[in-house]
């Protein structure tokens, strides 16, 4: 993928200097209901393509939606756990605009009638807490999704011909419409991705959608502007369109926070427009450019009567609500007994569902914590991914945690074994024997190395034998490495005490 | 009526049946004389886009084999039908008069398609229509115009014209129409028949190819009351296919369109709609109506005069609503998918192939008609237009609820005039659109409505028709109102008014 120019960027800590912030993240979440928004294909990812449509999700003439009424219940739920006000009565609004993914050329959408409206939700940055409001969550159906093949870039212009797969289209989904966000400058991306995160959690403790993000099941747009400090009025916006790992979220608010101070501090103007995020070189490029806000001639759904959820219904559901995301942490926390503030550092990594399930698993909770903010964190930051997005599993990982209690893997030896289940070697098991990862916990062969060792550091062996075991290291060095790491070096270093006494 | 038993193209629909379920006639015989007619008259009248031969004669066969073993056969069994172009069946083609679609064979059949195949009638094929039944005179088919079997130089209106030329040209005893405006009530008029658009969400949408969803309603057409309701209590009914189905009872138009003929309107109160009257009323569309009136009167109705302001403002209001949603409706027609692809060469990109598709696809009333729906819609203009639209829409709600506090049922002629010349108001849009001025309110209050013939205008000896409008879920009535006039009228003509059509 190349970059037609280099963008000009300021300093982000000069940036803030001059510039205050503007954020609005708008996250749409895919439902995980059985069947789609408004028909009854089912909705399983990763069917063969056109394998999963009907009449009604193809567009076809004379074709009819019919509201799914599990996702309005996902949706109110949704809205209970955002502290928003539940419509009474509201309808569904064709967005119009046309696009060959697609099928009916208007997305079935809410428009001024939204389901929930008018919210929050906390998230916590660097120990301080911040309610980010939030607007409204509607609800809407996906599109199909384009696959765009030749050309350069991947997208639609200079490709030399387009896929459509349509079974996506029709899947029903919540768009979540923050209020303008503004925080402290410097911990604006942190507090964007804290919200992301902390909503992904809230999506999966509802049980409405597995919010995956490298599958598309949840999908993030960054509004942002700057303005001059002490300015009220807001500056121009850009949208960077589907950011969709919670770093690319801390990424391209970062990214554009640079981006906009560059062009206002040397005197440009922003253009508003749809931005794309790329991944591997962590810019935004510029997508459509919408100098006239894009008249999607919105009007009320004709087809669909208007959904009135009854206020017994609200309340009902408002009883199933699972324990806060935060409720739930502190009991975790107090579980695990860690800080509050460790916990946030275990949240904002994204890694909270991967040491509970590592713990689940059979691991210790400090284990399972150590392993996933510590190696696997700075794996999947160096890969520029989620930690959830590592190619292990949290069974497995509670495996290399199993073998190190048994004795059978140093710390060393388990990173190594870490290192190649991510490489795609296998199981925690085949690594270990396809790799010869065992402990050395034969003495016999340790003595021999030892021996080997003695012999060939005499000097030093003089010292110990006259009481200096300071100098027992530089053995147990040349024995852990001429058994390749492969021996537990407290036994090793008994094994020498012993045979130098 | 037509009871010569030699000729079954004459018959009723519910005499047919008759025959077919007593074994007087078989449903292969029926449907064979019916193919019959249409290959001698049908280059002259054009009523049909596709005839299905070959489907119809297997249903009538199973019709046949179903009373062979001794099954009850339904009151329409075996009966052939010609349904509007406009409702996809199944492996049919299915073009709503549109080249945009030439080619399309649906994959699923509408829910009437599929009510009626339930029910054993005959589809005998589908009928012109103008291009997605947006006209009045059925020349915007992309087809070329249906003509009307009383004067071939006239147009049978629209945009159901095929269906009711299909039943005067004793093509097909049933037909089935789609009323966003008055397309079923006026071609009704027109050709001296009867149509009946039912009430809002009765009849099933799912499979009615969309022009304006929240006006659309399917319903029967037929060359007489009763055979009209037969038809009725066929296509409708809940279906949970369509959300703005209504899921209560079918109200009982047959018994009502018995009750109707047997005892008349006595005690009916009946309203003349004071705003469809006076100038440019053609005089013997007045004529035909008021003695009408006065028939109906002299059977005990008692008659009032109702004033209803905001019919004024329908027409309008209509032409801002329905080119509103038509414009959303066929922006799926964009070559992707199915039918017509125009420029699919490799060089034009998505955006050009559906952009020279949808210009040459498309007929010049299609496009006028999206256009003005797209700038009705329009950011900054939605309130002027669609919004007040709306309002009006309400008004016209509130004065047929007043009007019905009143009168059990509102009555007026069904169109100002008769039918006029083939290519006449082609190039004068307005004058088109007038042609439903009187038809269009019930469509924007979602109410009932029906058109029985009233007799020929001494004029030009055009067949008048006189409109019946009920409140909603109240269909029953217009068939007891029209059943007691189509027979005060027979009896005082000696004749049904069909055996007044030129031989083909
Ligand atoms: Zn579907």
């Amino acid at each position: 993928m190349s970059i037609a120019k280099t963008q000009e960027l300021l300093g982000f800590d000069e940036a803030l200097e001059r510039y205050d912030p503007v954020m609005g993240l708008e996250v749409h979440v895919e439902l995980g209901t059985n069947t789609k928004m408004f028909c009854s294909c089912p909705t399983e990812f990763g069917a063969a393509p056109n394998t999963q449509v009907c009449p009604t999700c193809l567009g076809l003439p004379g074709s009819l939606p019919v509201v799914n009424g599990a996702a309005v219940e996902g949706a109110i739920r949704i809205g209970l756990a955002l502290h928003c006000e539940i419509a009474q009565w509201c309808r569904f609004a064709r967005k119009n605009y046309f696009y060959p993914d697609m099928p009916k050329n208007f997305q079935t959408s809410q428009y001024d009638e939204p389901i929930s409206y008018n919210g929050y939700l906390d998230v916590e940055v660097d120990g301080r807490s911040f309610r980010i409001g939030i607007e409204r969550a509607h609800m809407e159906e996906d599109t199909g999704k384009s696959t765009h093949v030749g050309g350069a870039t991947g997208r639609i212009h200079g490709a030399d011909y387009s896929l459509v797969d349509y079974n996506r289209a029709g899947i029903p989904l919540i768009e979540i419409v923050t209020k303008p966000i503004e925080v402290p400058g410097h911990l604006a991306p942190a507090v964007a991705r804290a919200y992301v995160t902390e909503l992904r959690e809230l999506i999966r403790a509802l049980g409405v959608s597995e919010a995956r993000m490298e599958r598309g099941q949840m999908r993030c747009d960054v509004n942002l502007s700057l303005r001059p400090k002490g300015e009220t009025k807001f500056g121009t916006r850009s949208e960077t369109k589907n950011v969709n790992s919670l770093r690319s979220v801390e990424r391209a608010t970062r990214y554009e926070i640079q981006r906009h101070a560059a062009v206002l501090a040397s005197g440009g103007r922003i253009v508003q427009e749809t931005r794309h995020f790329h991944e591997n070189e962590g810019t935004t490029t510029s997508g459509r450019v919408k100098e006239e806000a894009e008249d999607y001639r919105y009007f009320p759904e004709p087809d669909l009567v208007p959904v009135a959820p009854s206020r017994e219904w609200v309340e009902q559901l408002r009883g199933t609500l699972p324990q806060s995301p935060t409720v739930h942490r502190r009991r975790l926390a107090a579980e695990w007994g860690i800080s509050e503030f460790d916990m946030q550092t275990v949240v904002n990594a994204g890694a909270l569902e991967q040491i509970v399930a590592t713990i689940d698993a059979g691991a210790p909770s400090d284990q399972a914590r150590k392993w996933w903010t510590g190696e696997l964190a700075r794996v999947a930051n160096e890969r520029g991914v989620d930690v959830g997005e590592l190619p292990i599993t949290p069974a497995q990982v509670a495996r290399v945690v199993g073998l190190i209690q048994g004795g059978e893997l140093t710390d060393k030896l388990a990173r190594q074994v870490v290192e190649g289940v991510l490489a795609g070697e296998g199981d925690p098991d085949a690594v270990v024997a396809a790799r010869g990862l065992k402990v050395v916990s034969d003495d016999s062969a340790l003595l021999a190395a030892i021996d080997a060792a003695i012999a060939a550091n005499a000097a030093v062996a003089e010292k110990i034998r006259a009481g200096n075991h300071a100098a027992v290291g530089v053995i147990i060095g040349a024995v852990m490495k001429s058994t390749r790491g492969q021996a537990d070096a407290a036994r090793v270093r008994e094994l020498v005490l012993g045979r130098l006494s | 009526m037509y009871a010569s038993g030699s000729d079954a193209i004459r018959r009723t629909a519910a005499d047919l049946a008759a025959a077919i379920a007593s074994g007087e006639l078989s449903a292969v015989e029926v449907t064979q004389a019916h193919l019959d007619r249409i290959a001698k008259v049908d280059d002259k009248v054009k009523a049909f886009l596709h005839v299905d031969a070959q489907g119809a004669l297997a249903a009538a066969a199973a019709v046949d084999a179903k009373r062979a073993k001794g099954e009850r056969l339904g009151p329409l069994a075996g009966v052939p039908l010609a349904l509007k172009d406009v409702f996809t069946t199944r492996g049919v083609p299915t073009t709503c008069g549109s080249r945009i679609l030439e080619g399309w064979l649906p994959p699923y059949d509408a829910t009437v398609a599929r009510r009626l195949r339930e029910a054993d009638v005959v589809i005998i094929g589908k009928t012109n229509m103008d291009e997605f039944a947006m006209g009045s005179s059925t020349e915007n088919s992309a087809y070329g115009p249906t003509r009307n079997p009383w004067d071939l130089e006239r147009v049978p209106g629209g945009s159901g014209g095929g269906s009711a030329a299909s039943l005067v040209a004793f093509e097909a005893p049933l037909a089935i129409g789609s009323d966003t405006g008055g397309s079923i009530r006026q071609p009704a008029a027109v050709t001296g028949t009867v149509g009946v658009k039912p009430t809002y969400g009765s009849v099933s949408r799912y499979g009615l190819v969309a022009f304006s969803s929240s006006l659309d309603q399917g319903g029967p057409c037929a060359r007489t009351v009763l055979d009209a309701a037969l038809l009725h209590e066929i296509i409708a009914g809940h279906d949970p296919l369509d959300s703005t189905s209504i899921d209560m009872p079918v109200p009982p138009v047959v018994a009502a369109a018995r009750r109707g003929a047997d005892e008349g309107v006595r005690g009916l109160r009946i309203g003349v709609v004071k705003q469809f009257d006076g100038e440019g009323y053609a005089p013997g569309v007045r004529q035909r109506f008021h003695e009408s009136v006065e028939l109906l009167a002299g059977l005990g109705a008692e008659v009032v005069e109702i004033d209803a302001p905001s019919f004024d403002h329908a027409l309008p209001a209509y032409y801002l609503i329905a080119p509103s949603e038509c414009s959303s409706n066929l922006a799926r027609f964009d070559a992707m998918r199915y039918g017509l692809r125009v420029g699919d060469d490799g060089v034009h990109s998505a955006e050009e192939v559906t952009a020279l598709t949808r210009e040459a696809g498309f007929g010049p009333e299609v496009k006028r008609r999206i256009m003005l729906g797209t700038y009705a819609l329009s950011s900054g203009y939605y309130d002027a237009y669609y919004g007040q639209a709306q309002k009006v829409r309400t008004l016209i709600i509130r004065d047929f609820e007043k009007a019905f506090e009143r009168v059990d049922v509102l009555v007026s002629p069904t169109t100002p005039t008769t039918a006029f010349k083939i290519g006449e108001r082609v190039d004068d849009p307005v004058s088109m659109y007038l042609a439903d001025l009187c038809t269009i309110p019930t469509n924007l209050a979602g109410n009932a409505g029906m058109s029985v013939p009233c007799g020929l205008a001494p004029e030009d000896g055009l067949p008048v028709g006189f409109q019946i409008l009920a409140p909603a879920l109240q269909d029953d009535r217009l068939y007891r109102v029209g059943a007691a006039l189509e027979a005060a009228l027979e009896d005082r003509w000696g004749h049904p008014i069909l055996e007044e059509v030129p031989a083909l």
